[in-house]
């Protein structure tokens, strides 16, 4: 972060980071999201979950516009960033993705070396002034990724050749290395073995002092395990959002209690 | 009797077998096709095959060596004193069986009779006159010995087409009964045939092979032939190409070499950018509509036979550079140019570089996109910096056998390129390739057997080895870049 | 909401990102400055065979009333066939020069300075050689006047397709500016008119110095014959090879060879298997030169590695829950294979042949190796025998027009491109509908 809004502990916990109103997606002639609006806090980790086709990773890719690529898919409503809307025309998506940056599924490093896999970002971006810079970034980065011991002996190495778990905090590393201040984390764990899928969550954990994070996930476990908040989208709906536990001591919505104990997903 | 009616009699036997096969087998199984192994057809095929295939075979071996056998033993006819001077003992014998078929013909034609030609001899007869009287040209004069050769040449060559039908006919008849005796209910004439099917498949898959083999060999026997009239060392290194009809020809490579390495430049400094630049375009940057419209144009330049290049720079493209270009800026009066044919073949490639570098630019992983996207890169700093360095094994490949492509291109250059041999920097001048040179050489006058000629396979074979290598080269490239993937 | 200010706005786009926009903005630009080019090439390809062979499918002809002159034709008057056969075409030529003469004679078709003798340069030297024929075929007509359609000579051609002009003529030697101007005459009189050019694809090539007889027959009738060759043969075996190493083959040190050399021979320069052509088939086999045989053996050499790869293709987008069906009713592999697979991989083999044999068609070079250039002349017969006669092919018949020196024969050249691509068009439809209609996804 350039220089994070400091507004005292007692506004920080309630800072809106975004907020959405009226979205609704459309691909092609199938209504993927309709009519969702939640705020999302800075500095907290908010689960969306739901079972396949919900519509929560569509709706986690409308924040940061990688829907953009996708040539049939219509946004209409408003997703706000810190009060700015990201669907104004004035809006570079590129800018956007720099300040909101994203994780994917399934680990993808690019066929790089793991220092310039790092460096990408900061590259594109022109976050260093120089090399001696853009080490110190690639090192902060690397480090925040919790990956930083595994792999400073070999930054030439290609990415491709570290371990799934790896490959995904590799991942990670790279997308706060531009310094976002919103970290969308699409399934992170779902292509992860169950140590490096805990060693994952434990760096989602840690992450959440500096970024506001939004995790779609399978697995309601790890909702549970790592987010502050908890969505429950259900056919595109977004049918109950409130704090974790009581989403899952206390939901108030039929189909949230049917699909926590499992009877819906 | 005829090799053709031999076959024709042996084919009858086998379709007769057929049959006899077939019904011979339901009988045995009186009636009832369930108590049979197999389906009545495939004892019919298993009769089919045991007279047919041994029989063709001995044919088409008896076929192959019995000229050979012949010939050995009527060549010792021909005595030393009947080779004229720079003449040799094979056109001799090209005129015996020159003279032997012309027997033949005489005799269909009613020139000559049978006994007349057991009699023959060049005082009675105008073996020459009678012969020409039945359109059969005998170039030199007959002589008494190559005469006599040429009678007991028909004679012998009668003789063992007598026996090769008995044998064959025999061969065939053996098969049949041996396959009719074999005829029995629980015979498994299913799996002899799927056996001679299987065969017959296998033989296909040779043809690609002896395909290969016949090009090596012819290559490298007639080459071998050119080395022993002309120094491998002066086809190698000599810096001029000037051959001569009455020989002392100077025969180099390099500036054959030369000029199609310049051409195959030239081209791919057109094809490889724009071919790329569409492929990029087309895969990461057009709506499907330009996409529908772009991608079958392109398909349809990839269409196009190569003569149609080959005028279109005979035609247009020579013409206009020469007076657009070539003549304002007085660097040359051709409109054959390296710069014509260059310019053509470049176009030629578009399709095949683009096409290419569409299949691997496909192929890398859309979740790279996504990575890259997703940190806020542009399109195009995606394409730079994560697409292309992903796909450049593949790109690299591809522009490798663009160039085998040029390399091995003939119709452009032959139409566009010129056919002076010059080791010259000026792309705006007539020079020549390989490919030309092979194309002018042997369909030229010079006699067969002339290094002039010859130099032809040498020149096919460098232009085999040199083609042959970037592709290996290219598909081990593409074979790595796919297994990265997979 | 609370009122943040962030020190990032993302509504105003900063400099940086401003100039990676136009950087994304020019490579944008080259790709399309690339399409651009490909298409422009592409038209430019395609408007310079169409203007330049487009006038070749027009022909100017001149209608006369020829008087055959049994002076001429039947000295003895004894309606001898054999004796009117020892008339050759040069005591012909006077009868047309004298129809001519009666025309020029007209006061409306007079032009002043025109010798009879360069009139009858206006007429193809086909002509006095049709009429020949048409004597030979008709001898009672002699002492008749018959009404001939005779073929303009190609300058006379030219004139009416814009190739030659008044000025280009005054220093022309093979035509004057009076000539045009009779032509000019003739056609304002009804005797000379350009109509389409039926000759141009049935008749067989003609010398060098009268372009307006030569034809494509025989071109187009040796490709024919050696498309049937290629379908004949690449087709069984290259649908046999395909099955063998699709279906049967055992994974071995064997079959990686027999792959990697069909993947290579797909790439060998057509030109070298003209080497090979010539090499085995002419030289080593003793195969007769120009014929339709000995292209169509190695254009079925040139075809295969094609046919195959595309059988193969097709052969391994049939599922194997299909084998496994067959085989699991009792049938054996070859029944299972024969009876299931291949039917069901039928339209994609049939795509890539018809592909296969579009590109042998183009073929040239091989060609010219295997002495298809020779000037042919006589129609070859019917097959089989005509396999064996000299032929020529559709492409080397462009390229040995290209060589000739009269300018007639370049839009000629351009004609038969257009006859070319007319069946490529034809043969890839063809392949394009079968694939539609019969494309099948598991």
């Amino acid at each position: 972060m350039y220089d994070a809004p400091q507004l005292g502990n007692a506004m920080d916990q309630t800072t809106t980071k975004i907020s959405a109103r009226n979205v609704q997606v459309h691909y092609g002639d199938t209504h993927a999201i309709k009519d969702v609006n939640v705020d999302i806090d800075a500095k907290t980790v908010t689960a969306f979950i739901g079972p396949s086709g919900c519509g929560k990773s569509t709706f986690l890719r409308c924040i940061n516009r990688m829907n953009d690529t996708i040539d049939i898919c219509r946004v209409t409503g408003d997703i706000l960033i810190d009060g700015e809307d990201i669907y104004d025309k004035r809006v570079d998506p590129v800018q956007l993705r720099a300040k909101v940056g994203m994780v994917f599924q399934k680990p993808n490093p690019f066929p790089k070396s793991i220092y310039d896999n790092v460096a990408y970002g900061p590259r594109i971006h022109g976050l260093a002034k120089n090399k001696s810079e853009l080490d110190e970034i690639v090192e902060k980065s690397l480090r925040r990724g919790a990956i930083w011991d595994e792999v400073k002996d070999r930054l030439d190495a290609p990415g491709t050749g570290l371990s799934g778990g790896q490959q995904q905090r590799l991942c990670i590393a790279r997308a706060v290395a531009t310094e976002p201040e919103v970290l969308l984390m699409d399934e992170p764990c779902s292509a992860l073995d169950p140590i490096a899928t805990a060693q994952v969550e434990e760096l989602i954990d840690e992450l959440r002092s500096q970024f506001s994070v939004v995790i779609v996930t399978h697995s309601m476990q790890q909702a549970a395990r790592v987010s502050q908040k908890t969505a429950f989208f259900h056919l595109g709906n977004l049918v109950e959002f409130g704090d974790t536990t009581q989403i899952f001591t206390n939901p108030q919505d039929e189909r949230t209690q049917n699909y926590i104990t499992g009877r819906i997903g | 009797m005829s090799a053709g009616l031999v076959i024709l009699a042996v084919i009858a036997i086998a379709i007769v077998g057929f049959f006899v096969g077939r019904s011979r087998a339901l009988n045995s199984a009186g009636g009832d096709i369930r108590q049979l192994h197999s389906l009545p057809g495939y004892y019919g095929q298993a009769v089919f095959l045991f007279s047919a295939v041994p029989a063709l075979l001995v044919t088409a071996v008896w076929l192959i060596l019995q000229p050979m056998m012949i010939e050995n033993r009527i060549s010792d006819m021909i005595l030393p004193t009947d080779i004229a001077e720079g003449s040799s003992l094979e056109l001799i014998m090209a005129d015996v069986r020159r003279i032997s078929s012309g027997l033949d013909t005489a005799v269909v034609a009613g020139a000559l009779s049978e006994p007349e030609i057991e009699t023959l001899n060049l005082d009675n007869t105008d073996v020459r006159g009678v012969l020409a009287g039945v359109g059969v040209a005998v170039a030199s004069d007959i002589k008494p010995n190559v005469l006599d050769a040429s009678v007991a040449y028909r004679a012998k060559t009668a003789a063992a087409r007598g026996y090769m039908a008995v044998v064959s006919i025999a061969i065939a008849l053996v098969g049949f009964a041996v396959a009719l005796s074999l005829t029995k209910p629980d015979y498994r004439a299913r799996n002899v045939s799927e056996a001679a099917i299987k065969s017959l498949l296998v033989l296909s898959s040779f043809v690609a092979i002896l395909t290969t083999i016949g090009i090596i060999a012819s290559l490298i026997f007639e080459t071998s032939n050119f080395f022993r009239m002309y120094p491998a060392k002066d086809f190698f290194f000599n810096l001029t190409w000037n051959p001569q009809f009455t020989g002392g020809s100077d025969l180099g490579i390099i500036p054959l070499l030369w000029g199609t390495l310049y051409v195959s430049f030239v081209a791919l400094v057109f094809a490889v950018p724009i071919g790329l630049f569409v492929a990029i375009y087309l895969s990461e940057y057009a709506s499907s509509k330009v996409r529908s419209i772009v991608k079958p144009a392109v398909e349809v330049l990839a269409g196009i036979p190569t003569i149609v290049y080959g005028l279109f720079a005979l035609i247009t493209v020579g013409p206009l550079l020469r007076d657009y270009f070539a003549q304002p800026l007085g660097l040359g009066q051709s409109s054959s140019s390296v710069l014509t044919a260059g310019l053509v073949m470049g176009i030629m490639l578009i399709p095949f570089v683009s096409s290419l570098s569409d299949d691997v630019i496909n192929a890398v992983p859309q979740s790279m996109r996504d990575g890259s996207y997703g940190l806020g890169a542009t399109q195009s700093e995606t394409v730079k910096q994560v697409i292309l360095p992903a796909a450049l094994p593949g790109i690299v490949g591809a522009i490798i056998l663009a160039a085998s492509r040029a390399i091995g291109e003939t119709m452009i250059v032959v139409m566009g390129a010129g056919a002076a041999a010059k080791l010259s920097l000026n792309p705006l001048e007539a020079m020549t390739t390989i490919t030309v040179k092979i194309v002018s050489q042997l369909t030229g006058d010079t006699e067969f057997a002339s290094p002039e000629t010859l130099v032809a396979f040498a020149l096919g074979l460098s232009l085999f080895v040199i083609t042959l290598g970037l592709n290996v080269l290219a598909l081990y490239i593409v074979r790595k870049y796919r297994e990265q993937y997979e | 909401m609370t009122d943040v200010t962030p020190t990032t706005s993302i509504l105003t786009v900063d400099d940086r990102t401003r100039r990676r926009n136009v950087a994304e903005k020019r490579f944008r630009t080259y790709g399309v400055i690339a399409i651009t080019l490909a298409m422009l090439a592409l038209v430019g390809l395609m408007t310079s065979i169409f203007s330049g062979g487009l006038p070749a499918f027009k022909q100017t002809f001149i209608t006369l009333d020829v008087y055959l002159d049994p002076a001429k034709l039947d000295k003895d008057g004894s309606s001898d066939l054999e004796k009117i056969r020892k008339v050759s075409t040069f005591g012909y030529a006077p009868l047309i020069k004298k129809a001519l003469e009666e025309q020029l004679a007209k006061p409306e078709l007079a032009v002043e300075g025109l010798k009879s003798k360069d009139a009858a340069k206006m007429i193809s030297k086909e002509g006095a050689a049709e009429m020949r024929r048409f004597v030979l075929a008709n001898p009672d007509m002699i002492g008749e006047t018959v009404s001939f359609k005779f073929l303009a000579s190609g300058r006379i051609d030219g004139y009416y397709k814009g190739r030659v002009t008044m000025q280009s003529a005054e220093r022309d030697k093979n035509v004057s500016p009076q000539q045009l101007q009779f032509a000019d005459k003739l056609k304002d009189a009804g005797l000379l008119k350009t109509s389409f050019n039926w000759g141009f694809l049935t008749r067989a090539d003609a010398s060098e110095n009268r372009p307006e007889a030569a034809g494509l027959g025989v071109a187009i009738l040796g490709s024919v014959y050696m498309m049937v060759i290629v379908l004949f043969l690449a087709l069984p075996i290259g649908v046999a090879a395909s099955i063998y190493l699709e279906e049967f083959a055992p994974k071995n040190w064997f079959t990686d060879l027999v792959e990697v050399n069909i993947s290579n021979l797909a790439a060998v320069p057509s030109i070298v298997f003209g080497i090979l052509g010539l090499a085995i088939f002419i030289n080593f086999a003793g195969l007769p030169q120009s014929a339709p045989i000995v292209g169509g053996l190695v254009l079925t050499l040139m075809t295969l590695p094609t046919i195959i790869i595309a059988t193969r293709a097709s052969l391994k987008a049939v599922p194997p829950s299909i084998r496994d069906a067959a085989l699991g009713v009792g049938a054996s592999k070859m029944q299972a294979v024969f009876h299931h697979v291949l039917p069901l991989a039928a339209p994609g083999i049939l795509t890539g042949t018809i592909i296969g044999l579009a590109q042998a068609l183009g073929e040239t070079a091989p060609l010219l190796l295997i002495g298809m250039v020779a000037f042919v002349r006589e129609y070859p017969s019917a097959p089989p025998e005509g396999f064996f006669d000299p032929a020529a092919a559709l492409p080397v018949q462009v390229y040995n027009w290209t060589q000739r020196a009269d300018p007639a024969f370049v839009e000629r050249a351009s004609g038969a491109i257009i006859v070319l691509l007319v069946f490529l068009l034809l043969m890839n439809t063809i392949a394009i509908i079968l694939r539609r209609r019969f494309e099948r996804r598991w």
